[in-house]
């Protein structure tokens, strides 16, 4: 062995300008070594898709204006697409075997109907946009309401401050009543387990298939028809509440059962009760996780139109109390403005959506960047924090050990302090 | 509230296993919080249950005058006493199934790029923006479909109708090809546009459980596909399909009990007709929610009684087919762990 390692040695010691390895055959030429290209993407294939896509284009617009009597932009693009897969196929099965021919039309499916579907959200949000920006360049757009603006009034009169304020009145009703019976109900799934809890949790995932427009119609059967209320954003409220409660329950109960076990075995183990459990370990742990569920349910609650419709009323005049008067929202709004003719009131629903779809972005951006880690993972400010709370708690741990006492910190309710009994130190 | 826990140990005084009992007592703080959460799981109980009481109780009086016809009868004009879901419940099948038909591919091609052929630095981002797609708000894509789609997709229809309109589907009455005078507006409004703006709605949600799915399909059999020289579509017709299969089926109907319950984007597209009008092409859509979108404002108490039967009965329908998909998807996921 020794003597293999030995030779070895001294023949890298002999040779030191020579590659360590070459291909048998080529004893002395030292070979060049070529860089083997780890990448899936291959020249060849690259221009057969590029052939094929300018002989699908050729090929159609020939069709379109010389040989067939069709028509549409849109007929063009799937026509077009049609004999590109078709040309693809052909191409590729000259020089590939049947299962090879098969992977690389498929590849090209699957990338297609991905893109068609970015595709589509893409050109939703830039046409609704891009309509609304006639409304949107005015700053009255932002801060009149309709009261005074007729359908023919150009797009310098009126605004939608009245559907903001509305929007923003209801949700944060909404979310006043369904936050803390939400989370109370998913901590009550995940804490307590047992055949109740089980119960409410399937009638909790029955009301998730609850269609909204029958949230707004049973709140419109109860409040308004039977307790013969006025609409009114309260009953909005209740209705978007309706709606949103089970969507918050079924995620936040998702989170909190992904809160790891051993942590809050820890806690019971030193002796922790289920509420001090529940509050200092399971809720902070997943508490990413919660503000997500919360986030997303508010952004369902805001787009929603129908359970609106049905119990706010609508109006074109900024009204801020909720419980009297009727209220409109954001969707709402939309929906009256494009039920009209007129092209102002058209371009002012484009406008009102895309305030709408900004609104929901802008909720969505937030859950993301705080929900994007599962529950106990810290961001690296987090993680600083733990780890100086836990150097400080060691430190004081030892000194107590070694009797060093600390010096004391001028204590601004020292007052307030000598009058409180003082907490024993247990002596060690 | 004391769970008992028995132990046996070594009684010296008797050299016997004697019983002893652990207990655990629930006071003070505690109890009230286990009450508390119990009150609020009750709270929530009651109202959920009671929106379907309260359904039923008000939908009863339309019910009962109605009786079978109320499933049989395609008008709807309750001050005469003659009405019925038929038009509307088979309009709102109309519509999901063409979405359905739309969303299926587009959401099984978007999960399985996602999850096995985009590169991994846009992954995530993929994943961002298809669950952004799912929130964007419905009235948008109303908007989007009534202002953008209808003038894009009418010639289309015009393309399907001329040729295809041997098949009843794609027939439409009143449209002649040969005649040019022959309007476009026919095709407005109609189940297939409608069934196009719901299908991107229901996409995003039916790709993401598929995509979630498709990326618990076991890494060694992944590999092990690849190993034995299978290209990456035949490891995934071989792997992740079968094990996703749960989770295409589960996702499916999620999305066709979102497609039904659809409401506003329905109700902006659609021109509303009261017969069965399974002429997908052709102007005159209606469903459900959009009826009682439409009708709930000027209605009489008893229409109002009617419209909730009609609630209550997609209410009974979305339940069935959503609770048909969890239990789908839960039955998946655990025969996925196979490895």
């Amino acid at each position: 062995m020794t003597d293999v390692l030995d030779h070895l040695a001294t023949e890298r010691l002999a040779k030191p300008d020579k590659p360590r390895t070459w291909v048998r055959g080529t004893p002395d030429a030292a070979p060049t070594e070529a860089r083997r290209s780890t990448s899936t993407i291959r020249a060849a294939d690259v221009i057969r898709l590029l052939g094929c896509a300018a002989a699908a284009i050729g090929l159609t617009s020939w069709l379109f204006f010389f040989a067939l009597p069709l028509q549409g932009e849109l007929g063009f693009v799937l026509v077009s697409y049609g004999i590109f897969l078709l040309l693809f196929t052909m191409l590729t099965a000259f020089d590939e075997n049947k299962p090879t021919v098969r992977d690389r039309v498929v590849a090209v499916i699957v990338q297609t109907l991905a893109f068609l579907l970015l595709l589509a959200l893409f050109s939703v949000v830039v046409y609704t946009v891009g309509r609304g920006l006639g409304a949107l360049g005015n700053l009255n757009f932002f801060t009149q309401d309709m009261g005074k603006a007729g359908p023919l009034d150009p797009l310098t009169e009126g605004g939608i401050i009245h559907a903001v304020a509305g929007t923003l009145i209801m949700i944060t009703i909404a979310l006043a009543i369904s936050i803390p019976l939400g989370l109370l109900t998913a901590v009550f799934l995940s804490e307590f387990p047992s055949r109740y809890s089980r119960f409410v949790r399937t009638i909790v995932e029955a009301m998730t298939a609850l269609p909204s427009i029958v949230a707004g119609l049973f709140i419109y059967a109860t409040i308004i028809v039977t307790l013969g209320f006025n609409r009114s954003g309260f009953a909005a409220s209740l209705a978007i509440t309706v709606m949103m409660l089970p969507i918050i329950i079924r995620s936040a109960d998702v989170v909190l059962r992904l809160v790891p076990g051993n942590l809050k075995e820890a806690a019971r183990a030193l002796g922790s009760s289920t509420w001090r459990t529940v509050w200092t370990v399971t809720l902070p742990t997943a508490r990413s996780g919660l503000t997500t569920a919360i986030i997303l349910g508010t952004a369902r609650g805001i787009g929603e139109t129908s359970p609106v419709l049905l119990t706010a009323g609508a109006t074109t005049f900024l009204n801020l109390n909720p419980l009297s008067g009727p209220m409109t929202s954001l969707p709402l709004t939309t929906f009256t403005f494009v039920k009209s003719p007129e092209l102002n009131m058209i371009s002012r629903g484009f406008g009102t959506a895309a305030v709408l779809m900004v609104l929901v972005l802008i909720l969505f951006a937030i859950a993301r960047a705080i929900g994007g880690r599962g529950p106990g993972q810290l961001t690296s400010r987090q993680q600083r924090a733990r780890t100086r709370a836990s150097t400080d708690d060691d430190y004081r741990y030892r000194a107590r050990e070694l009797g060093i006492v600390k010096p004391a910190r001028p204590n601004p309710f020292a007052g307030l302090a000598r009058l409180m009994p003082r907490r024993k130190e247990p002596s060690s | 509230m004391a769970e008992r826990t028995e132990i046996l140990t070594l009684d010296p005084a008797t050299g016997q296993d004697k019983p002893r009992t652990l207990s655990t007592k629930v006071d003070g703080p505690d109890a009230a919080f286990r009450w508390i959460a119990r009150g609020g799981g009750t709270i929530v109980v009651t109202v959920m249950s009671l929106v379907g009481l309260f359904l039923l109780v008000q939908g009863f009086p339309a019910l009962q005058s109605a009786g079978f016809e109320f499933v049989t009868t395609q008008s709807w004009d309750p001050n005469s006493f003659n009405f019925g879901i038929a038009a509307v419940l088979a309009g709102t099948f109309f519509i999901a199934l063409t979405a359905i038909f739309f969303a299926l591919p587009l959401a099984l091609g978007t999960a399985l790029y996602i999850s096995e052929y985009a590169p991994i630095k846009i992954k995530s981002a993929l994943v961002s923006i298809v669950d952004l797609m799912a929130a964007v708000p419905s009235i948008v894509y109303g908007l989007w479909g009534f202002f953008f789609l209808t003038p894009l997709v009418q010639p289309v229809s015009q393309w399907l109708t001329t040729y295809l309109g041997w098949f009843p589907l794609f027939a439409v009455e009143g449209f002649d090809a040969a005649d040019p005078l022959t309007s476009p507006t026919v095709f407005a409004a109609s189940t297939f546009i409608a069934g196009i703006v719901v299908a991107l709605m229901v996409a995003p949600i039916t790709s993401s459980i598929m995509r979630e799915v498709f990326t618990q399909a076991p890494l060694g059999e992944r590999e092990g596909a690849l190993a034995l020289g299978a290209t990456r579509w035949g490891m995934i017709a071989s792997v992740v399909l079968p094990f996703g299969r749960g989770g295409i089926i589960g996702g499916t109907m999620l999305g066709l009990g979102r497609a039904l319950g659809e409401t506003i984007a329905v109700f902006l597209i659609i021109s509303p007709v009261f017969v069965i009008q399974p002429r997908i092409l052709e102007k005159g859509a209606n469903s459900i929610s959009a009826l009682i979108a439409l009708r709930y404002s000027e209605a009489s108490d008893f229409e109002i009684s009617a419209l909730m039967a009609a609630g209550l009965a997609l209410f009974v329908i979305t339940l069935i087919v959503n609770f048909g998909a969890s239990t789908v998807i839960a039955r998946s996921r655990s025969g996925s762990q196979s490895d």
